[in-house]
């Protein structure tokens, strides 16, 4: 492993360089590592990621910079989902499902069409270039075809750059010692620990 | 024992959450006599002095309405927060950003661009914005204005909140309900949203016309339709947000012809409420064909201005992502700005 440390600031579990060739493109002048597109791809289990198994016993090569998340049905694909890998340092989001009529379960992917032809206006509209999410229909044959999109994508993503998602600052905690025990009412937020879970 | 002391503030807001508290009508004397209302700018004249006076916690309770746009709402909120033991957000704004929040689509300068600068009924040829500090010529002496910040922020993303009473304006029975909890220490847990955890359809009082399964082939205004009083608006083809919303204001709009326009925010177990929504509602678009749909929603003008219509500064994306492309509104004037909103919200032109 390099020397230089890769910039990992999306939650990875297993941190680890992310490609062998991070020194190629994306560096822009005083930014220091190099940049690589992190793309977080949500992949239906039934084709999409069949297929990405199949394109990994095949050895097909591509370009290591998409996590892969397994889903039942690529209509399980809440929009917060995306919204929420864009959020955590995601540049791209690659959502794999079933082809027209071929869904498991008869319409999930029907439904993940409908919801990310509008999500991606809503995104647009937001600041964000639309390309960097992308629904694809790979059947689990179609091996290649993720070797082919898996390329795109990353091809994509390193020409939009890295994207910048503004977090507001979580606000500063109460001292500890504002406390129900405290209050000079008769603990009025005492009570608030007895139930568990937030309703 | 004296009375339990509470007070109310008002951030970026209308005054609608104000006409809320007064909305008690005789129920108002019930509370006056529970409590001491030692803080409300809006009706009773006590001053920031008075409450930075008090002791830490002194107040039981502080109503807080209205998103955080200025240094001196952060500072307000900080104070309140210092000096009650229960902090309460009070409304969509101080909830989730609220109407002042949708202006996290552009940024201070352009929002000083169009409202100073541009705004077709503004003359102003010296081109004057507001400075925070201005120096008096004669005397040396300076001004002090609060700072505008940049991105609206809701009051728990400035300071630690206890409990929020959702809607704009809240509805009467759950600020009586809240108050009530608080009088007789019959909290929830902390950070819960004092209202039903359940959708709006569930209580709505054109449920039994909802079909089993709805599909819209047509997405239409509530001007653009006469409204059949008893059906479900949904079924209707009007864009109703019921099926994502909180429930607990008796569907007051939707009783009025109204469609819901998602103002209670979110259920518990959704974290954006404008992702949840947009998904309920493109799910029932009745079409499989790719481009069929899109021009089937195309009829949704404003995707942002509907779906995240008081929500916008407490969803995940936060605000306008600036990136390194360049965005049509950024550190442009309105000209430049007023082409982009034209093409955000173009049904607004017809």
């Amino acid at each position: 492993m390099s020397k230089k440390s890769l910039d990992l600031t999306m939650k990875d579990p297993h941190p680890r360089p992310l490609s062998r060739s991070a020194g190629e493109g994306g560096r822009r002048p005083g930014e220091g590592p190099a940049w690589e597109p992190k793309i977080v791809a949500f992949f239906c289990t039934w084709c999409t990621y069949t297929a990405a198994d199949l394109a990994g016993m095949s050895r097909m090569t591509y370009a290591p910079n998409a996590r892969i998340v397994r889903f039942m049905c690529s209509g399980r694909v809440d929009p917060q989902f995306v919204l929420k890998a864009f959020q955590e340092g995601a540049d791209g989001v690659l959502i794999g499902g079933c082809h027209p009529g071929d869904c498991h379960y008869q319409s999930g992917n029907y439904k993940a069409l409908r919801r990310i032809t509008l999500l991606k206006r809503l995104l647009k509209e937001m600041g964000i270039e639309p390309e960097r999410l992308r629904l694809e229909w790979i059947s689990a044959s179609e091996g290649d075809r993720v070797q082919k999109v898996m390329n795109e994508m990353t091809a994509k993503i390193r020409q939009l750059g890295p994207l910048h998602v503004e977090r507001p600052s979580p606000p500063a905690p109460l001292p500890s010692s504002r406390t129900g025990e405290e209050c000079p009412q008769g603990g009025v937020r005492a009570k608030a620990e007895v139930q568990g879970g937030a309703r | 024992m004296s009375k339990p002391k509470v007070g109310f503030y008002w951030c970026a807001s209308c005054g609608g959450c104000e006409e809320a508290v007064v909305d008690l009508a005789e129920d108002l004397l019930k509370v006056v006599e529970a409590v001491d209302i030692v803080f409300w700018p809006v009706a009773l004249d006590f001053k920031r002095s008075d409450v930075e006076a008090m002791k830490d916690g002194e107040m039981a309770a502080s109503f807080v309405n209205g998103a955080i746009r200025t240094s001196e709402q952060e500072e307000m909120a900080e104070l309140l927060r210092k000096k009650s033991q229960l902090l309460i957000a009070f409304g969509s704004c101080s909830h989730l950003g609220g109407i002042p929040g949708l202006a996290n689509l552009w940024d201070r300068q352009a929002i000083f661009e169009c409202v100073y600068k541009e705004a077709p009924s503004v003359v102003n040829p010296e081109g004057v914005v507001p400075q925070e500090q201005t120096k008096l010529g004669s005397n040396g002496y300076a001004l002090t204005l609060p700072s505008f910040r940049d991105t609206v922020r809701t009051l728990d993303q400035t300071v630690e909140v206890d409990y929020y009473l959702p809607g704009c304006p809240p509805p009467v029975k759950l600020i009586v309900n809240a108050v009530m909890a608080i009088l007789e220490n019959k909290l929830p847990p902390k950070g819960t949203v004092l209202a039903p955890d359940k959708a709006l359809c569930d209580e709505c009082s054109r449920k039994a016309t909802k079909p089993d399964k709805l599909a819209l082939r047509e997405l239409k205004r509530p001007h653009q339709i006469l409204m059949d009083p008893k059906k479900c608006l949904l079924a209707q083809g009007l864009l109703c947000l019921g099926p994502a919303t909180r429930s607990g204001c008796d569907a007051p709009c939707i009783s009025a012809n109204m469609p819901c326009t998602g103002c209670l925010g979110p259920t518990s177990r959704v974290k954006d409420y404008g992702a949840k929504a947009m998904s309920a509602i493109a799910s029932l678009v009745d079409s499989n064909d790719e481009k069929e749909m899109a021009v089937l929603m195309e009829q949704i003008v404003d995707p942002v201005g509907t779906f995240y219509r008081y929500s916008l500064p407490a969803s995940l994306l936060h605000r306008r992502v600036r990136n390194l492309t360049p965005s049509p509104f950024k550190g442009e004037g309105w000209g430049e700005g007023k082409k982009g909103l034209g093409e955000r919200s173009g049904g607004a032109q017809r």
